[in-house]
């Protein structure tokens, strides 16, 4: 790598912002891979939508750490001169995008989280926080309705629809436990008041998540196994190939504008 | 589909060309009247105007594959939220089109099925590589810049669904060809690397953007009778020249070189281009470009992997009118 990595001091507050806007960026750039490819056109308009409501999201947060950090780092020093294992999003939001099934449903079980995450952080007693939440709320829902409306579909379209629906859902429930896990450096924030604890989230979210999968006449599975590391930096191994596509630019020519 | 409802009385018509319909909707044309989709119309017409707006829809999404092929890598949050949202923008000027197509008479499954098949043709520009960011620049700047061309005097069209779908997508291609210039003055403003990427794409989307207008007009298949009814205004020859007049000062504000030494300018101010390599192009057309196997490969993988998709939602949207059905009747 020709440009060495930007260096982070990760405050509370900056690692906050930071670990929501790279679920936001990576997962809006899974989506913009479908960009061109997707089931229908109707269906490639949807996802790019997604995804700019996602990019738009990160971009706030990065803006907001950068002014929190107030080290020289901006937007797009985050997302492109930070190595694997400085990213802080959730392991479910890398995961490959697979075929339709497996995209929605990791989409679904995303957005039914992030529409009641950021509900209940309009009340954060951050302001800009609290601003973002409102815009981030509102995509979010879109985002559920989306995609809940695709896993019945699914579940309840045809058998080779269903097996690979119900497939989707198996491979991906073991990272969906990480959106509900708090750390120290969170802990602080949330008793401040500035951030909300997602675990409160947790009952809620599974009765949207149950309702839905038994609509679709799909399952849960049985193991409750969950997968933790990506808020820490121990990513799996797709996170890599998808930074050193989405860097390749900022890393081959260092210092340019673009 | 509704349209064929409303072109239900047109089977009948068809071929027999009623001299006195045929010569009162010639004076509706020549009164700058809007045809519309119950309208009376003849049978070259309606297939005229199914090819071309068909065609131009085919090339609309086939116009995502180039350019989605630099979402990933865009090099800045900025440039990479424009460049999703332009070629899903462009997604969208594919659905448009269908639907206007779709008032003629045939299905869009139809339509999408001939340019897959690879017997509709779509334009032959996205059958080239973009190799570079700048080829983003570029293909904004010039291909889109091309297009707006070809489609300002569309909004005119005497088809009034085309005419009206013109009218939006020119507003956003505007955008789009702005946007691409911004990368390329950014581009020329930035290091040696980035100016030499720059001159370089031009270099290798000049001639390519040049072709977009067509062939010369001494021998150009389609250009009589669409001028007759008013699909097309302008030759191929005068918008190429509008184009070329253009884009030169263009060029000359971003310090990049034209690759054609022997262009000069005429006495009339108008930049004369030297002759066209038509050869290549037809090549192109013929199957033959850079990216033709590519592009239809990778349309026809999204088709056909999308399949169990469409089935899923068909299968879906049945068993529900069946369950609602069944309710009701309880």
């Amino acid at each position: 790598m020709a440009t060495a990595n930007i260096e982070v001091s990760e405050t509370p507050l900056v690692l906050y912002a930071l670990r929501r806007a790279d679920d936001a960026l990576i997962l809006g750039h899974r989506l913009s891979e479908w960009c061109g490819h997707a089931p229908a056109m109707e269906e490639d308009m949807a996802l790019a939508n997604m995804g700019l409501d996602l990019l738009g999201q990160a971009r706030e947060l990065y803006s907001y750490a950068a002014k929190v950090e107030g080290r020289g780092n901006d937007e797009d020093k985050f997302a492109y001169l930070r190595d694997v294992r400085q990213y802080r999003n959730l392991l479910l939001v890398e995961q490959p995008n697979g075929d339709f099934a497996r995209t929605m449903v990791r989409q679904f079980f995303y957005a039914a989280f992030a529409d009641l995450y950021w509900r209940a952080m309009m009340a954060s007693s951050d302001p800009t926080l609290a601003a973002i939440a409102a815009k981030s709320e509102k995509e979010s829902a879109y985002h559920v309705r989306h995609s809940s409306e695709w896993i019945v579909r699914l579940g309840d379209g045809t058998e080779e629809s269903h097996r690979r629906a119900q497939n989707a859902i198996d491979d991906i429930w073991a990272y969906t436990g990480e959106m509900f896990s708090v750390d120290d450096a969170e802990r602080g924030l949330i008793d401040a008041g500035i951030a909300i604890d997602p675990a409160t989230l947790q009952p809620r979210w599974l009765k949207t998540v149950t309702g839905i999968v038994n609509e679709a006449t799909l399952s849960l599975p049985a193991n409750d196994w969950m997968q933790q590391g990506g808020r820490v930096g121990s990513h799996s191994e797709h996170l890599g190939h998808l930074l050193s596509e989405l860097q390749s630019l900022q890393r081959t020519f260092p210092g340019a504008t673009w | 589909m509704y349209t064929q409802a409303l072109n239900s009385s047109d089977g009948d018509e068809r071929g027999v060309e009623d001299v006195a319909r045929a010569s009162q909707f010639q004076a509706r044309i020549d009164a700058d009247e809007r045809i519309e989709p119950n309208d009376w119309m003849p049978a070259a017409y309606r297939k005229t105007l199914t090819r071309q707006i068909s065609q131009h829809a085919h090339s609309e999404i086939v116009g995502m594959l180039p350019e989605g092929n630099w979402i990933t890598r865009a090099p800045s949050l900025r440039r990479k939220a424009a460049l999703l949202a332009k070629v899903q923008d462009e997604c969208g000027h594919g659905l448009y089109l269908y639907a206007a197509a779709e008032t003629l008479g045939t299905s869009r499954e139809e339509l999408v099925d001939g340019m897959l098949s690879g017997k509709a043709k779509y334009s032959s520009i996205f059958n080239y590589p973009t190799l570079t960011w700048a080829d983003i620049g570029t293909v904004g700047w010039l291909v889109d810049g091309a297009a707006i061309m070809n489609q300002i005097p569309l909004c005119r069209c005497s088809y009034g669904p085309y005419a009206r779908a013109m009218i939006r997508v020119c507003k956003e291609e505007s955008f789009h060809q702005r946007q691409g210039f911004e990368i390329m003055v950014t581009l020329c403003r930035g290091t040696a690397e980035q100016k030499a990427m720059a001159q370089n794409a031009l270099d290798r989307w000049w001639w390519p953007v040049l072709m977009m207008f067509g062939p010369p007009d001494q021998i150009s298949q389609h250009s009589d009778t669409s001028t007759k009814w008013k699909i097309k205004r302008f030759s191929n020859d005068e918008l190429r020249q509008k184009f070329i007049d253009a884009t030169v000062p263009q060029a000359e504000f971003l310090g990049l070189t034209i690759p054609d030494p022997g262009m000069k300018q005429n006495e009339n101010g108008n930049w004369v281009h030297s002759p066209i390599d038509w050869n290549e192009f037809k090549q192109v057309l013929a199957g033959n470009g850079p990216c033709n196997r590519d592009r239809l490969a990778a349309r026809r993988k999204a088709h056909e992997e999308g399949a169990w998709v469409r089935e899923a939602a068909a299968a879906y949207a049945e068993k529900r009118k069946r369950r609602q059905l069944a309710q009701a009747a309880e």
